[in-house]
C-alpha cells in the first residue's frame, strides 16, 4: 500500500468529502468551541440530549480543518450518538483512534482529536461531566472570538 | 524556462549536509526556510572547533581556555555588528531569540516608560513575537494599542497613521522589515520617519530579513532591530538585539544574576555596562561562535546576490503556481516581496497538502505562521507557504508543482 493510501484510507476521504453531522444545532443542550494552536484550525461541536437528559439524541460539527480532523471529527459524531454523556466523557481517546484506524504523528494526532476534545468540553460546561487534564487546556481557550 | 541566476545554488548546496539524504526516497527539497535555514559545513565546523579547542565560560575564569572563549565570544559580536553595520559592537546584546530580543525591549524600555494615554502601534503583519509583547506590555501598563492595517494587496496602509496618531501620544511603534507569512516588504523608512515626528521609538523585527537582505542600521531609522542566528544558516538557541546605545544604557536590565552586575550589596545592586548589563547567566558561547560563522558565510556569498537570487526564485513561483487556477496566491508582486509565497490549494487543507508533498520529499509550511490575526483578516485559519533561501533551485519549484498537481488529483 502506498503511503497515500495508508494514510488517506478510503473510509477516511468518504468522511472527509462527506462528513457526517456537518451543521449546527441552534438551541443546543451542550455547546463549545475549541482550537487547535497548531494550525489554528477550529471546531465547534453542538449536542442535542435526549428528553432524559443523558442520553446523546444528535451531534453536530462546523469548523475548518484539514482532512484528518474533519473525518475524525465526523466519525466522531457516529460512535457517540444514542451513548450517554458520563459515558463520553470517559471515553479513552483510543477507541476513536481505533475507529480511523491509521498510523498517526504526534501533530496529525492533535488534529484527529480536537473534535473528541471539543466535545468532552461540551459536555463537561453542560453536565458538569468530569473533564480529565489533558483537555482542560481546550477548555481555558474558548474565548477567541473577540480578538 | 528556469531563470539566469548569478548565484551558484548547486555548489553553495555542497556545503549543506543535510542534502545529501533522501527523505521518502526523494532529494530533499527544503522549501521551508522562513521557519528555519539549514547549516553549511562552515558553521557546524566552527561551533565543534570551539568546543575541542576553546571551550569555557565566557567573561569568569582567568586560564587560557576562558580568555580564549571570551575572545571567540567577542570576536562573533563584532561579526554581527558588522553585519548590520552597527557603529559599536557594545552595541550587540546576544539574546537567546528574536522573540527574546523583542520580549527585551517590550519588558525592559515598554514596562518602565508606557503609561495610560501613550500609543502602541504593531501592524496585522506581525509574527506574534513582535505582537504579544507589546499587546501584553500595552495591558500591563494601559497604554492604547494599535494597528496598522494591511490593504487588499497585502501592503501597509499607511494612510491609517493620521488616525492612529490621533489616539493618543505615540511612544512605540514595532513592524517587520519583512513579512514572515507574505514576505511583504515593509516601507520601514517611512515608518521610521513617522514615528520619529511622533517623537516614538521604532522597534524593527528584522528576524525575516536579515537573512535576505543587506540592513546596515545606521540608515534603516531603526531605535532597536532583532534578529536571529538560526534562520541565516546559524545554530539554534542564539539571537541579537541591535539597540542605540544611549536607548541600551538608559534601560533596566531585563534578565538579572551573574554577569550583568556591577556590585552587589546585602542592600542593593548596580548594573553592569552594556551589553554585558542585558547578558545574565551563562551564555549560548557555542552558539554565539556558529552564529558569527554563519555571518561570515552569508557574507563571502554576498548579501546583494542572495537577496537576487531568491527575488528571482519568488518571481518563478509566482509564475508558476499564478498558472493553476485552483490556486489562491497571497501577497504582494515579486518586486516588493522576499523569497516568500503563501498560498492556498481550493478546497485542500494545508496539513493535507504538505503531507502530500512531504512524500514527494518536499517540505513546506502549512499553518498559520505565528499569525493569527492577519489569518483572520485573511479569511482563512492557515495556508501553505513556500520560501526559498541561497541553496535553494528553481527545479525545486517545478517540483513543488508537479507536487501539487498529485495533491489535486488526489484530494481534490
Amino acid at each position: 500500500m502506498s503511503e497515500f493510501d495508508s494514510l488517506y484510507r478510503e473510509v477516511i476521504l468518504d468522511h472527509y468529502k462527506n462528513p457526517r453531522g456537518h451543521g449546527v444545532i441552534d438551541d443546543a443542550d451542550a455547546t463549545a468551541e475549541g482550537q487547535n494552536p497548531l494550525c489554528g484550525d477550529e471546531v465547534a461541536i453542538y449536542v442535542a440530549l435526549a428528553e432524559d437528559g443523558e442520553t446523546i439524541h444528535e451531534v453536530k460539527f462546523s469548523g475548518r480543518g484539514c482532512a484528518i480532523s474533519q473525518a475524525a471529527t465526523s466519525m466522531l459524531t457516529e460512535m457517540v450518538k444514542g451513548r450517554k454523556a458520563h459515558e463520553i466523557a470517559t471515553m479513552p481517546r483510543d477507541e476513536l483512534l481505533e475507529e480511523i484506524g491509521i498510523p498517526l504523528t504526534p501533530i496529525r494526532l492533535k488534529c484527529a482529536l480536537l473534535g473528541l476534545g471539543v466535545l468532552k468540553v461540551a459536555l463537561h460546561k453542560a453536565k458538569g461531566t468530569p473533564l480529565p487534564d489533558e483537555w482542560a487546556g481546550l477548555a481555558d481557550e474558548l474565548d477567541f472570538g473577540t480578538n | 524556462m528556469t531563470p539566469q541566476l548569478k548565484l551558484d545554488a548547486p555548489r553553495i548546496r555542497a556545503d549543506f549536509p543535510i542534502f545529501e539524504q533522501v527523505i521518502h526516497g526523494k532529494p530533499l527539497a527544503f522549501l521551508d526556510s522562513a521557519v528555519t535555514a539549514q547549516k553549511p559545513r562552515q558553521v557546524l565546523d566552527a561551533v565543534r572547533e570551539f568546543y575541542e579547542t576553546s571551550y569555557a565560560n565566557v567573561h569568569r575564569g582567568v586560564y587560557t581556555l576562558s580568555e580564549r572563549a571570551t575572545e571567540a565570544y567577542e570576536g562573533a559580536r563584532t561579526k554581527v555588528a558588522g553585519f548590520v553595520n552597527a557603529p559599536s559592537a557594545r552595541e550587540i546584546v546576544f539574546t537567546r531569540s528574536a522573540t527574546e530580543s523583542l520580549n527585551l525591549v517590550a519588558y525592559a524600555w515598554g514596562l518602565w516608560n508606557l503609561r495610560p494615554g501613550d500609543v502602541v502601534v504593531v501592524t496585522e503583519l506581525e509574527h506574534h513575537s513582535n505582537f504579544v509583547p507589546w499587546q501584553f506590555v500595552a495591558r500591563k501598563t494601559g497604554a492604547t494599542f494599535r494597528m496598522i492595517p494591511v490593504d487588499e494587496g497585502a501592503e501597509l496602509d499607511l494612510s491609517a497613521l493620521d488616525a492612529i496618531g490621533g489616539d493618543g501620544d505615540v511612544k512605540v511603534v514595532a513592524a517587520n522589515l519583512v513579512s514572515n507569512s507574505l514576505g511583504t516588504i515593509n516601507p520601514i523608512d517611512r515608518l521610521a520617519s513617522w514615528a520619529h515626528d511622533q517623537g516614538a521609538l521604532m522597534v524593527v523585527d528584522a528576524a525575516q530579513a536579515a537573512p535576505h537582505r543587506k540592513i546596515d542600521v545606521q540608515t534603516l531609522g531603526a531605535d532597536f532591530l532583532a534578529f536571529s542566528s538560526h534562520k541565516l544558516c546559524g545554530p539554534t538557541s542564539v539571537g541579537a538585539l541591535w539597540g542605540r546605545r544611549e536607548l541600551l544604557e538608559q534601560m533596566e536590565p531585563f534578565n538579572l544574576g551573574g554577569h550583568m552586575i556591577r556590585k552587589v550589596t546585602f542592600e542593593e545592586t548596580t548594573w553592569g555596562d552594556v551589553p554585558g548589563k542585558f547578558e545574565a547567566g551563562t551564555q549560548p558561547s557555542a552558539e554565539a561562535v556558529g552564529f558569527g560563522a554563519a555571518v561570515d558565510y552569508l557574507q563571502a556569498v554576498g548579501m546583494e546576490a542572495i537577496e537576487q537570487h531568491e527575488h528571482e526564485l519568488a518571481a518563478y513561483a509566482l509564475d508558476r503556481l499564478g498558472e493553476l487556477p485552483w490556486i489562491t496566491l497571497y501577497g504582494p508582486p515579486a518586486d516588493r516581496r522576499a523569497g516568500i509565497v503563501s498560498f492556498n490549494v481550493d478546497g485542500i487543507h494545508p496539513h493535507d497538502v504538505s503531507q502530500v508533498l512531504d512524500w514527494e520529499g518536499i517540505a513546506i509550511r502549512a499553518g498559520h505562521h505565528c499569525c493569527q490575526p492577519l489569518m483572520r483578516k485573511l479569511g482563512v485559519t492557515a495556508t501553505n507557504r513556500a520560501s526559498f533561501y541561497l541553496y535553494t533551485l528553481p527545479e525545486e519549484i517545478d517540483r513543488l508543482v508537479e507536487g501539487l498537481l498529485k495533491v489535486k488529483e488526489k484530494l481534490g
